[in-house]
């Protein structure tokens, strides 16, 4: 008896300090990131975890170093590719919304010949390797004017946003019960008025916590600015490469731009635990 | 279960559609309510069909009247008989590979270590997503940053506990090994947070009746545990091969596809032939391909999943 007591607290111990030493592994590097950005350029070198923070890296990416050598790429830009950033993300949700919100509605509520065909089509997006319609688009947008414009990354960025609203918003109305539209249905109403005043604020919580995921992958990408766009859309994950393409001494900024430039994703992370494992999986695992 | 439901409410609809003689409107109305999705389709699908087509030229932004050269499949034969064929084939699956076998496995792992009730475990899972969110060109930043020779962390690291310094990215034998490490990093949150969803959904009486019954936990574990979450698994690998398969982001952020060609997998090969070297009709090749490899592999991996969640809810009735 005593031993198997004996053995049932080491295999605590034991499962505790695994799990530690794997949220060590995936936790540090962010801290990291965190102690970088606040070491100033002389430190850089020569400290490793002992040293003076400073908040200039901070202050240089936000309001322009006043130290900086000629040719230092990406610096007092970092404001405007941060607001690039928010505009073609929150673009892109918003466009999915209006588009998707509806689109979910159908693909729950109605049978017809094409449903499962469509709405396969629509999750293929989210599979599809991006360069297959990037590389065509890179010539199209440079014919039609859409290149490096807000329209052309936001239109593109669908790609990533409307699969995501589409299929998790589809599992969100399916959940709600058929016989609370019966009712509103046998009293008279008509199906928009259904659809407007009792299913959307029933799925309110998903469709919030859907879209914020969804801002945060479009936040993300990398691939559809760095190809279809330049300076005039430039986001925070293309000049994120600029800081390391420069000299060595811009690692301590380029950690600071990288602090600011997670810093929503992670808010956004904290705010819908509860919502993440369905927006996650597309709808596939309910958590 | 829900899919269920909605068709079944469906179908009322369709009745009560039927009834009224189906009027055109009523006919149309989920295609009506589709209109606006279906024009992002067309307008997502039209950029495919010319991506297809290009890669049956010999279309080059250089070369002016290249379009109009229709060649059928002789890219494709092409690029089949390139030099870097093997190498980007080889590369691509081993990636894919082993990113997914990795993540599933430690996510596992790490999912049943979180799957007890303590306070410790309850406190770690609300950070477990936090390697997720970041942009994975901005992770592998950081992990380049740790990398690196002069500034880095690792390398000290790996001194202290009497290991010796490693070139990481920078040569062709650990390349690989640190952009699937960047990728294991960053994902298997991902594999880890829906199987934990998967284990926390079972049913208490099998578990307690084998425990009454002396079953061991390997026992538990494969005749329980596994069954019961293999449409959580599939899931995993569904989203996880699908990924690591088209991953551009990390490689290029870290070597862009670096050293030599030693990265150079089918999504980077087409990025440097078609947008950097210009050549677009002997880039698609390898974009189209990845793109019919991943199209039939994911409908098989969903058909498959519908089949395990029916197997699976057999388990916990």
């Amino acid at each position: 008896m005593e031993t198997q007591v004996i053995n049932k607290r080491m295999g605590r111990i034991i499962a505790d300090g695994l799990m530690v030493a794997y949220f060590l592994f995936a936790l540090f590097p962010i801290f990291w990131m965190v102690l970088m950005s606040l070491k100033s350029t002389d430190e850089l070198f020569t400290t490793q975890f002992v040293f003076k923070p400073t908040t200039e890296n901070y202050h240089a990416i936000l309001f322009g170093d006043p130290r900086a050598a000629a040719g230092v790429v990406a610096k007092q830009e970092f404001p405007r590719n941060f607001m690039n950033s928010v505009i073609i993300s929150s673009g892109s949700v918003l466009v999915s919304l209006l588009v998707g919100v509806p689109a979910a509605y159908a693909l729950a509520r109605y049978n017809f010949k094409a449903k499962e065909n469509l709405a396969f089509t629509f999750l293929s997006f989210r599979f599809a390797p991006e360069l297959v319609v990037i590389i065509p688009l890179s010539v199209i947008y440079r014919k039609l004017g859409l290149y490096d414009t807000y329209y052309g990354t936001i239109w593109v960025l669908q790609l990533i946003t409307l699969p995501l609203l589409i299929w998790v918003l589809r599992s969100y109305f399916e959940d709600i019960s058929p016989d609370i539209e019966q009712a509103a249905m046998v009293d008279g109403y008509p199906w928009w008025r259904i659809f407007w005043r009792i299913l959307l604020p029933l799925v309110r919580p998903g469709l919030a916590a859907a879209s914020l995921l969804a801002f945060v992958f479009a936040w993300n990408t990398f691939m559809f600015p760095l190809i279809l766009g330049a300076s005039q859309v430039q986001t925070v994950t293309v000049s994120a490469l600029g800081y390391v393409s420069s000299a060595q001494a811009f690692f301590n900024r380029m950690a600071a731009a990288s602090v600011i430039a997670s810093f929503p994703q992670m808010i956004v992370a904290l705010s819908i635990q509860r919502y993440l494992i369905r927006g996650l999986s597309f709808g596939a695992v309910k958590g | 279960m829900t899919g269920n439901l909605a068709s079944v409410h469906a179908s009322t609809l369709q009745k009560q559609e039927v009834r009224a003689r189906l009027p055109f409107l009523v006919r149309a109305r989920p295609y009506l309510i589709l209109l606006p999705a279906l024009l992002i389709l067309v307008g997502i699908l039209i950029p495919f069909g010319m991506g297809v087509y290009y890669s049956l030229t010999t279309y080059a932004l250089n070369r002016p009247g290249s379009l109009d050269n229709f060649v059928g499949l002789r890219n494709y034969d092409r690029m089949i008989h390139s030099s870097g064929f093997i190498n980007s084939t080889t590369i691509t699956l081993k990636y894919a590979l082993l990113a997914t076998i990795v993540e599933l496995l430690l996510g596992l792992g790490i999912a049943m270590l979180l799957n007890r009730d303590t306070l410790l475990a309850k406190i770690l899972q609300t950070t477990l997503i936090f390697p997720m969110m970041v942009a994975p060109v901005i992770g592998t930043l950081i992990w380049k940053l740790m990398m690196q020779p002069s500034v880095g962390i690792l390398n000290p690291m790996l001194n202290a506990v009497g290991l010796p310094s490693l070139q990481w990215a920078s040569v062709p034998e650990t390349a690989l090994f640190s952009v699937v490490l960047v990728d294991v990093w960053m994902f298997t949150p991902f594999a880890a947070l829906i199987l934990l969803a998967g284990l926390r959904s079972f049913p208490r009486e099998p578990f307690e009746a084998a425990r009454v019954d002396g079953a061991s936990l390997w026992f538990t574990f494969r005749n329980l545990t596994l069954p019961m979450l293999t449409p959580y698994i599939i899931i995993v690998v569904l989203f996880r091969f699908m990924d690591s398969l088209k991953q551009f982001d990390i490689i290029f952020a870290m070597t862009e596809g670096g050293p030599g060609n030693t990265l150079m997998t089918y999504q980077l090969t087409a990025y440097r032939t078609s947008i950097q070297y210009l050549r677009l009709a002997q880039g698609l090749p390898y974009a189209v391909t990845l793109f019919f490899v991943i199209y039939i592999t994911s409908q098989y991996l969903v058909k498959f999943w519908g089949k395990a969640q029916r197997r699976a809810a057999g388990y916990s009735s």
